[in-house]
């Protein structure tokens, strides 16, 4: 061989490989435990949420996609990841024309309308789900109770279907138990009536002991009742080095090292740090919407720092706002942050002055 | 080979670390190509006509000025031609060098003479000795030796600094002279010393290579002033910056000047060469550089003649494989592709390279995600996500308050990047545009960031292919009209006409084809 390839490269000519598309596909894998738990603890409804919204994040990235006149860039994963993290935001009863709504929504409004991958400003799946939060509140809000799949209480195919297509119940006897509170509700509602934590969360209501809500067995979205789950697939992309330690570890701090001061100057009206750790979507928010490299600083340091601000603005949500659970509000509006944390956290460049 | 890297894990394009072979010798090839500019300065000027038979040692090429040094044949034999010859190029740019033809007698030249007594010698005896010999500092930068070892009036050298880390990752060179030659590189730090009159020296080690860490320490034992240091192997070292801070805590910035610290850096493969030419007399006329890579069938550290052709180096270890047909001189992340074999081996010549065609650098470029594996690489402590964001929108003046200016260009960041964002390229372009405008020139036409930010949001196209096309014609493009510029009169300003139009040309070219 005389002449090598004409082709001439610059430098560097060597690459470790990754891509985009690794890294998403990497944390679609490490969210598959906890989507399977999902659809274990609440049954064909749960997959029937979970493809509708995936599917309608998909068609809406292509379409839009085309119209702009641009390749599509479905292949690269992150509009499916989009969708999944949303349907994980969701209850198990969704209806098919809010998964529809809130996946064309992340997809339009929380991505594209920026220019796409890389420019949006807010993580496009909690975006979506603040749209339907505030939009449907009533449809947002309804908890049904946990039906396993397989188990006595679980609805049949065709009833799921019909749950998710009509918004009906298929069996009328169970329809009463569509209202059930999630403990984060529960302690919200009860206290603010002047009740202790622990009447609010004991007696009657009955829903909350740790293990359940470790083992996810208590009702709420989709993603909130995975939490062991959801554990460990964080746990998988730290040892694939996709995420850091920064975000999750200072977003979990910055929720139970408040909650640890309040709960122990006054355990009547403050529950226990591991109430917080156990209910609600904290866990999937600090490993994977908190992480969404798109939305997050860059540095470790702004990590760190925005990770404090996603956990205390979850605690001061769920504590004295208007809403029971503030992971979704909290990690939007430290998301609006970032260009600021940006600005101030930038490396100490070799002998200047930081 | 990669694994120090911050998140960069194991790279797909290492093929058979060649850290642990010893230095061969390769034997003499059939004809040395040995072009005139080696070093950085004023080349050396042809001494020898064709047909004369010259020794091994014998200058070939004068220094006629004090900043040069001069070329030497590396074996006995006849010179053949004096011609212009392929270099390292990509251009594919040729340059004048003499060819020798070896008669395999390795005879010496009678002018090859040691000192006798260095160690108490007047320092300017040593360092016209180093000049003579035609030592230059064998890392990237070949700038001549002796130039190095004179402080300018007034500063002076008080910590000697010896790099004893690769000049890239991949390569193997220092660590195997440190195990082989630590005698050697000792007696040229004494004479280092001895030339500025530094006291101390550290001899920066990465930690994991002990190996070169016990064979140094050896033998600067009871050598007053001298401590061999390990430093932590996470960034690369042969940036000085990171030595420097490594060995003294001292923080400089990339334009600092360590003489300001009364600091002097070395390689080993230099002090090697210093004590080569001091005791002995002899010349530099071999180097020793890693060949290696996943095309490579029996990767190795060799010891060639200055002026070997690639080709030889590439058969001794046992040809390329098929398929492969990707030549790089230099390490892996600053070498430059070669598009011939024929290329000979300089004295700035760190490495062979070659990859197989799964070496995951063609990867289609992706939109930024600011994962943020570029600023957790960068040796400088840089953003280079945010540096790269700015120079698409067009923000040049916006990118040099990121001190863009501190880059040195090492290309860390585009080789974690997993967006395959041309980063390195990009960088290269805003200097060049920053430079230009310095000049009072406007940027080019299709410059300001345009040819790049066309391209923001797509993906499927082959990302090694379009940006730096644009770039080097938009670099062309300004280049010329610079150098053009500077004559005046009608006709020049015609022929700066013609030139702009071609350039505009070639740009657009490459940009349709890129699409």
């Amino acid at each position: 061989m005389s002449q090598t390839n004409q082709l001439m490269k610059s430098s560097p000519h060597v690459h470790d490989g990754d891509s985009v598309t690794n890294v998403m596909e990497a944390v679609i894998w490490a969210l598959m435990p906890a989507t399977a738990m999902a659809v274990m603890i609440f049954g064909w409804t749960a997959l029937l949420v979970i493809v509708i919204t995936t599917l309608s994040c998909l068609v809406t990235e292509h379409l839009f996609l085309k119209l702009r006149q641009r390749p599509s860039a479905i292949a690269d994963r992150s509009a499916a990841l989009t969708g999944i993290l949303l349907a994980l935001t969701l209850p198990p009863h969704a209806p098919w024309w809010m998964c529809v709504a809130g996946g064309v929504f992340a997809i339009l409004v929380g991505k594209q309308v920026y220019g796409g991958l890389g420019y949006n400003m807010f993580n496009p799946a909690l975006i979506a789900r603040v749209f339907l939060l505030i939009s449907f509140p009533a449809q947002m809000t309804a908890w049904p109770p946990v039906t396993p799949l397989f188990s006595e209480q679980s609805y049949s195919l065709g009833d799921s279907i019909a749950i998710v297509m009509t918004g009906k119940v298929g069996a009328p006897e169970l329809a009463d138990a569509v209202s059930s509170a999630t403990p984060l509700g529960q302690y919200r509602t009860e206290t603010g009536l002047g009740k202790t934590v622990q009447e609010a969360l004991g007696g009657g209501y009955g829903g909350y002991d740790e293990v359940r809500a470790a083992g996810g067995l208590i009702g709420g979205s989709l993603g909130e009742t995975v939490r062991c789950w959801g554990r460990w697939g964080g746990g998988y992309l730290l040892r694939k080095k996709v995420i850091t330690w920064h975000i999750p570890v200072s977003m979990l701090a910055g929720c139970l090292v408040p909650a640890t001061i309040f709960w122990t100057y006054d355990p009547a009206h403050f529950p226990d740090p591991t109430f917080h750790l156990l209910t609600g979507g904290l866990i999937i928010g600090a490993f994977f919407m908190a992480t969404d490299m798109v939305t997050s600083p860059i540095t470790s340091k702004g990590q760190i720092i925005f990770g404090l601000g996603c956990g205390l603005l979850t605690y001061l949500i769920r504590t004295w706002s208007g809403y029971p659970e503030g992971v979704s509000f909290a990690v939007v509006i430290m998301n609006a942050v970032v260009p600021l944390i940006d600005q101030y956290t930038r490396p100490r460049v070799y002998g200047h002055m930081a | 080979m990669f694994g120090f890297m911050h998140g960069g894990g194991e790279s797909a394009a290492d093929g058979g670390s060649p850290a642990l072979s010893a230095i061969e010798m390769l034997p003499i090839p059939q004809r040395l190509y040995l072009p005139l500019r080696q070093h950085a300065g004023y080349p050396s000027v042809p001494c020898v006509t064709v047909g004369q038979k010259v020794g091994k040692g014998e200058v070939i090429g004068r220094a006629d000025v004090w900043g040069s040094v001069p070329l030497h044949a590396p074996t006995s034999g006849t010179v053949v031609a004096v011609t212009a010859c392929p270099t390292g190029h990509p251009t594919g740019l040729t340059q004048l060098a003499v060819v020798i033809e070896p008669d395999g007698a390795e005879r010496w030249s009678e002018a090859v003479q040691g000192m006798v007594d260095p160690l108490n010698a007047a320092p300017s005896l040593l360092r016209e000795q180093i000049r003579a010999a035609g030592i230059v500092g064998l890392g990237d930068e070949c700038f001549p030796s002796h130039l190095k070892l004179t402080p300018p009036r007034g500063k002076r050298v008080d910590l000697l600094l010896i790099n004893g880390a690769e000049c890239e990752p991949g390569l193997s060179v220092h660590e195997r002279l440190m195990v082989e030659r630590a005698n050697e590189i000792l007696s040229g730090i004494q004479i280092i010393m001895r030339i500025v009159s530094a006291k101390q020296c550290f001899i920066g080690i990465e930690q994991g290579k002990s190996a070169a860490i016990q064979a140094m320490t050896q033998a600067a034992w009871g050598v007053a002033g001298v401590r061999v240091q390990g430093v932590p192997a996470m960034r690369p070292h042969g940036v000085r910056q990171q030595l420097v801070a490594a060995l003294t805590g001292k923080n400089l910035s990339l334009g600092a000047r360590l003489l300001d610290r009364r600091l002097l850096v070395h390689n080993v493969s230099t002090a090697c060469s210093i004590h080569d030419a001091v005791w002995r007399g002899r010349p530099l006329l071999s180097r020793v550089l890693t060949v290696a890579g996943g095309g490579i069938a029996r990767p190795a550290n060799l010891e060639a003649l200055i002026g070997t052709p690639l080709r030889h180096l590439i058969d001794h270890c046992g040809g390329l494989q098929s398929g492969v047909d990707q030549l790089f001189l230099g390490g892996p992340l600053l070498g430059q592709a070669v598009n011939t074999q024929d290329v000979p081996v300089l004295k700035s010549s760190t490495a062979v390279l070659s990859f197989l065609p799964a070496a995951g650098v063609a990867k289609p470029q992706q939109p930024c995600i600011r994962c943020g594996r570029c600023v957790e690489a960068c040796p400088m402590g840089l953003v280079p996500a945010e540096m790269a964001r700015r120079v698409r929108k067009g923000q040049l003046m916006r990118v040099a308050e990121l001190q863009l200016h501190d880059c040195t260009e090492c290309g860390f960041c585009g080789f974690v990047c997993p967006s395959h964002i041309p980063l390195l390229d990009t960088f290269r372009y805003a200097k060049w545009v920053l430079q230009a405008e310095k000049w009072g020139r406007q940027p080019p036409s299709v410059g300001g960031g345009h040819a790049l930010s066309e391209r923001d949001g797509t993906a499927g196209e082959p990302a090694v292919v379009a940006p730096p096309a644009v770039v080097m014609a938009e670099a062309v493009a300004v280049r010329e009209e610079v150098t053009v510029g500077s004559a005046s009169g009608k006709g020049a300003r015609a022929v700066r006409a013609a030139h702009a139009a071609r350039a505009a040309k070639a740009a657009k070219a490459s940009r349709d084809q890129a699409k």
